[in-house]
């Protein structure tokens, strides 16, 4: 423990260029709705912090989870139907999505968790279909429908959220708190460990770590910020629909963070504005969405597997 | 009329034959899956679609060149077992040094470069697919009446595993399989050419899927996404079953599907996640798998 936790502060000196590129994303993000849509960049941001959420799990201790739908849509049913049908103001709304996402979170994970490697990836997508199906039957879902009409509301009962302004901001406040917790989380002796893990499991074992508490920890927390992004999300939309549970979701959460660079601290952040542009573009081609989805799944893995932040931070020789 | 449980002896039967037809194609498909991973070390999300592929290339047989499904039957698993020979050269070859993650993100990219294209052009409703002249009808055993066709499924899809089954345990190219799976390097060592050896296995285990998929094509309809919910289910199996064992991917798919169709004979809701409530049972007390070695 001791050691590691002394390892952790070495790079210190190297982090200033993380510092930097916080400062730039945090500027550009507050500029950006002078040249974009609000609505567009809040649903960017909220995929953003979702693939972060997914990378922490992916890029830290190296397990694939293709599920997290089930943690990003649940949790967007919860809040939808908190705000809607309690009728609570929006952060107890994202805090009800985000308590739901880590409950779900607590059961997934200890239940994955117990087969390694590619057992993991299908343990994860098994439950979340199964979830899925729970989401169709389910009364309070609404099925196809989804839960409509959902009202923003008063943040802490004074900001009226109906104001694109104030949506944003708070939208932006979520994202950046989020995103600072997730780096402290991965830079503390907790994140160092996971990285241990990630390397060489057997060996950390070995050392005296009890490596199953770790990853389940790691799996909730990626959970509940998977769940913040969703309950969010269901606000600014103001819907809450089988989409967001879907496999295609967890699919497309993992192409994020794939995009951007595994294992990068802002590559999740790229790769969903990336992908969420993309999307925005190709809206008019039906289902061919799939198939370029696929043909980047295809060209990352195959040409691409540093991802553009991580090509990037190569490529100028520092981490990002 | 005969009861059995309060439940009338047609609909009983009819469930378990509608569970082990589902049953056969788990137990095709979980086989594909298991003998791919043995040899390359992939999860193979391209599963699903291989297996609608099957059921398009016999609906293309049929419409275009006249083949009826006595020559789809054995056409479309070679042409999509090709197809699978070109995927394992162009793709797959490049991941073996890799972590297993990669293969299962580029088979997933596959799938949805397929069914997408699928989707496409034929939408997502279903088409058609007439059961073979020789197979329509069916007999009445009594208690129930069993169609030749759903009869012919489950029989056919016995010996197909099977066989397959012979030929990994009990033959000398399975132990050649077998010995590959193990040490590559030194079966290498001993003159077998092992990458030609596993390009084989990937078209082999593909062909299993398109067979899956032809007989599937006249019981469901024939339609672009048939396959994308059947391989979540899939992957469930193996996790339940293990991959370790080739006969207890067998036992498995059948007895899940079994399964699957008395649930929705007694409790309809869970019909759908049945498979997937057992999954997790399984892994709470054998995280290993019923026939997983560790």
């Amino acid at each position: 423990m001791q050691r590691l936790s002394e390892a952790s502060k070495i790079p210190a000196v190297r982090s200033r260029t993380e510092i930097i590129a916080f400062l730039v994303m945090t500027a550009a993000l507050v500029l950006a709705p002078v040249v974009a849509y609000p609505v567009f960049l809040m649903k960017a941001l909220c995929f953003a912090l979702f693939a972060c959420a997914f990378n922490l799990l992916i890029g830290y201790v190296g397990l694939l989870s293709f599920g997290h739908a089930l943690f990003f849509g649940w949790a967007s049913y919860a809040s939808a139907h908190a705000a809607k049908v309690w009728g609570v103001t929006p952060e107890i709304a994202i805090l009800s999505g985000a308590a739901v996402a880590a409950l779900f979170g607590a059961i997934v994970g200890a239940l994955a968790i117990r087969r390694q490697g590619i057992y993991f990836a299908m343990i994860t997508l098994a439950l979340a279909q199964m979830m899925f199906f729970f989401a169709v039957q389910a009364p309070f879902t609404h099925g196809e429908d989804g839960i409509q009409a959902v009202p923003r509301g008063r943040l802490f009962g004074l900001i009226n959220l109906s104001d694109q302004t104030s949506m944003y901001a708070t939208v932006l406040v979520i994202f950046l708190a989020c995103f600072l917790l997730i780096y402290r989380i991965i830079n503390s002796p907790f994140g160092e460990v996971l990285k241990a893990i990630r390397e060489n499991e057997p060996r950390a074992i070995s050392l005296g770590y009890r490596t199953d508490r770790y990853k389940l920890l790691a799996f909730v927390l990626s959970a509940t910020f998977a769940g913040i992004a969703g309950a969010t999300k269901a606000l600014v939309f103001q819907l809450a629909s089988l989409t967001d549970v879907d496999w295609p979701m967890s699919g497309e959460v993992i192409l994020m963070t794939l995009v951007g660079g595994l294992g990068t601290l802002f590559g999740p952040v790229a790769g969903a504005f990336f992908m969420v542009t993309l999307e925005n573009y190709l809206t008019t081609i039906g289902q061919w969405v799939f198939v370029v989805q696929g043909v980047i799944f295809v060209v990352c893995v195959l040409l691409f597997r540093r991802g553009l932040i991580g090509e990037l931070a190569h490529a100028l020789r520092i981490k990002l | 009329m005969v009861e059995i449980f309060g439940i009338p002896s047609q609909a009983l039967f009819g469930q378990l034959l509608i569970g082990l037809i589902n049953g056969s194609f788990y137990a095709l498909l979980s086989l594909g899956l298991a003998v791919i991973f043995g040899m390359l070390n992939i999860i193979n999300f391209t599963h699903g679609a291989q297996y609608m592929l099957g059921a398009f290339t016999a609906f293309f047989l049929l419409q275009y060149a006249g083949l009826g499904y006595w020559w789809a039957l054995i056409v479309a698993p070679v042409l999509v077992g090709i197809t699978g020979i070109i995927i394992e050269r162009l793709f797959l070859q490049w991941l073996y040094k890799l972590d297993h993650l990669y293969g299962l993100l580029l088979t997933f990219g596959l799938a949805l470069i397929i069914e997408g294209t699928f989707r496409n052009f034929f939408g997502s409703s279903g088409l058609p697919y007439s059961v073979p002249a020789e197979l329509q009808g069916g007999r009445n055993l009594g208690f129930m009446f069993l169609p030749n066709y759903r009869a012919w499924v489950v029989v056919f899809s016995l010996v197909v595993c099977l066989t397959t089954w012979f030929v990994i345990e009990r033959t000398r190219l399975g132990a050649y399989l077998r010995a590959a799976t193990e040490n590559p390097t030194l079966v290498r060592a001993f003159g077998i050419n092992v990458p030609r050896m596993i390009t084989l296995t990937y078209g082999f285990g593909v062909a299993l899927a398109a067979v899956a998929g032809v007989m599937a094509a006249p019981v469901y309809n024939v339609s672009p996404q048939m396959g994308s919910n059947l391989i979540i289910v899939v992957f469930a199996v193996v996790v339940i079953g293990g991959m370790g064992s080739i006969m207890g991917a067998i036992v498995t798919g059948f007895g899940l599907g079994v399964i699957e169709g008395l649930t929705k004979v007694f409790f309809p809701e869970a019909s759908n996640t049945v498979i997937f409530i057992i999954m997790a049972v399984v892994l709470l007390i054998r995280p290993a798998g019923l026939f997983g070695r560790a």
